[in-house]
């Protein structure tokens, strides 16, 4: 007679049988590197952040200097992301319809924020915008600054951010069914208004996921900005370069307070995209 | 794709211009807007890294690899990604396994928290192990009295590094594998193969390229992270300096030529990087997961 707990256990059984080997190592082994390397220093922070309370971080976030580094931060990355949106759709929209000399080229050079280190992404950006830079130089005559101001942000920012709109909405680009422009066309639609009411509609979720992405990457960027932003408390500083000033000063509670409040808002942006992705799964087909 | 090149041909020989195409006013201004705002926004950046390193010829950019910082700097980041690669490539390869050959409860969870650092700020990334292992951290005082360096030192570089690197192989190989399924490995298995050997004979030649596609992503970001580094590492020069970090002070110092050289080492690497990962993404697309590509 077998027992009725091993019956019970056996028809509750956590993985379904295989006669593939090795669940129990690889899995084992995923959960203890997940948990060592991630969750657990994660977790340390927000148990030092519980260790602030609430009222520690709005005290922490309302800090003069805290609470303008933070608005720069996200209404930069908010201007960036939408620059990015604009010619991330165009740059997506003429790699992937149009065939020209040197596209295949061009279409490689778009992961080139992703590939380049941040830190040479920042001082080239710094030497093109600086006074005797190419850009800078022929600016300043018009007494336009870019390098060491806030518009030196919003470049490095839409700089970081470009590759995540288009590669989000080629793939969706490609896969629009030439079928619908045909209808349209044999409806009387004019070419812009196919465009803007036929193709443009189903890209919508694309475009949202991308720029979410843009965004959360462009908040917590350090690397390129520091280089180009000058770093004027009040100004042009940023929330992740602040984080390590207050390091740098010892305050690891404050540093902890401003990482959490950027964490709690990537991982919403994180929330949304998912939102976004299930939604245009339902009304689309397609993510 | 066939449909427009019919299209094409078709429109030559009419001249009418097929319904689904754009006029060619409009095109060639969304070309001529597309060109100009890479090239502005990523290639004049590229450029302008060989041009400064080169600036005053070729003397002194190789005079600022005769620097022993310099030379350390290259050292220990040729170290970090030597350590941090196969420690993610071993995770990649033990997450995919277990997500794509089985089925247990909580899958998307975990697919979910093993892409979590793509999201975490690098200056988070830092700050979360000076909170587990810096003087005022967790084990802090513990680490102190045994005599144990982790941040502003080595240990805590690798460990920075390996956080925002975590993702790049299993992310790939993840939808990869279970796109191929696990028909052949059970094949194998019903023969008579070993456990081992099936994934050596079987798995590994499967998921080759994609394994490839994953460890040069890691390894570029591996060699050029920043963010994370500069929190952990303390800047001691000739010590705790990888290549971007070095980059940073000389270019602080406002000695260019020296900062732009080592930079076109990381450029170099970013372009030989694309040029890799462009070629994969030719010629072996279908053994390379179909997921779109974000990092």
């Amino acid at each position: 007679m077998t027992s009725p707990i091993l019956v019970g256990k056996g028809a509750r059984r956590f993985t379904a049988p295989s006669v593939i080997p090795g669940f129990g190592l690889t899995f084992g082994y995923t959960l203890i590197y997940l948990g060592l390397i991630v969750l657990f220093p994660l977790a340390t922070l927000v148990w030092w952040a519980s260790g602030l309370g609430l009222s520690g971080l709005y005290a922490i976030a309302a800090e003069p200097r805290v609470a303008a580094a933070l608005r720069t931060t996200f209404f930069i990355s908010f201007a960036a992301a939408i620059v990015d949106l604009f010619f991330g759709l165009i740059v997506a929209w003429v790699l992937t319809r149009y065939d020209f000399i040197g596209r295949r080229l061009l279409d490689a050079f778009v992961d080139l924020p992703f590939a380049l280190p941040t830190a040479v992404a920042g001082i080239s950006l710094a030497a093109l915008y600086g006074p005797n830079g190419w850009f800078g130089a022929p600016l300043a005559d018009y007494d336009i600054k870019i390098a060491f101001t806030r518009w030196g942000i919003l470049v490095a920012l839409i700089f970081i951010g470009l590759p995540f709109v288009v590669r989000t909405v080629q793939p969706i680009i490609s896969e629009l069914e030439v079928e619908l422009e045909e209808a349209s066309a044999t409806l009387g639609a004019g070419r812009l208004q196919t465009v803007l009411h036929v193709m443009l509609p189903p890209l919508a979720p694309a475009l949202l996921t991308g720029f979410a992405l843009a965004f959360a990457r462009s908040v917590g960027e350090y690397g390129s900005v520091i280089f180009i932003a000058g770093n004027i408390a009040y100004v042009s500083e940023i929330a992740p370069l602040l984080i390590v000033v207050k390091l740098e000063q010892y305050d690891v509670a404050g540093a902890t307070g401003i990482a959490t409040i950027m964490l709690a808002i990537s991982f919403s942006v994180l929330l949304l995209i998912n939102l976004v992705q299930a939604w245009s799964g339902r009304r689309f087909g397609h993510v | 794709m066939s449909d427009i090149a019919i299209a094409r041909v078709g429109r030559r020989r009419a001249k009418y211009r097929p319904v689904t195409e754009d006029s060619p006013l409009a095109r060639y201004a969304l070309i001529a807007t597309a060109v100009l705002f890479l090239a502005l926004f990523l290639l004049a950046p590229l450029a302008i890294v060989f041009l400064d390193a080169f600036s005053k010829g070729i003397e002194p950019f190789l005079a600022a690899f005769h620097d022993p910082d310099a030379l350390a700097a290259i050292r220990l980041t040729l170290l970090v990604a030597a350590l941090a690669v196969p420690a993610n490539l071993a995770f990649g390869l033990a997450a995919s396994w277990s997500i794509a050959k089985f089925s247990f409860p909580g899958k998307s969870v975990l697919i979910t928290l093993i892409d979590l650092p793509f999201s975490v700020s690098p200056v988070v990334a830092g700050l979360v192990y000076v909170l587990v292992f810096g003087g005022q951290g967790l084990f802090g005082p513990w680490l102190a009295e045994h005599g144990v360096r982790i941040i502003f030192a080595v240990p805590g570089i690798v460990l920075a590094t390996i956080f925002v690197t975590f993702p790049f192989v299993a992310r790939e190989l993840i939808p990869l594998m279970q796109e191929q399924g696990k028909v052949e490995e059970e094949a194998a298995l019903t023969l008579g193969a070993s456990g081992f050997r099936t994934f050596l004979t079987v798995t590994l030649p499967n998921i080759k390229w994609g394994l490839l596609y994953g460890v040069l992503l890691c390894n570029a970001r591996a060699m050029g992270e920043f963010g994370a580094v500069s929190v952990v590492s303390g800047h001691i020069r000739g010590l705790t300096d990888t290549i971007p970090l070095q980059v940073e002070i000389l270019y602080n110092e406002y000695n260019n030529v020296a900062a732009f050289a080592l930079a076109v080492l990381l450029a170099g690497l970013a372009l030989i990087t694309l040029g890799l990962k462009t070629l994969l993404e030719w010629r072996h697309a279908d053994e390379l997961s179909g997921r779109a590509r974000r990092h």
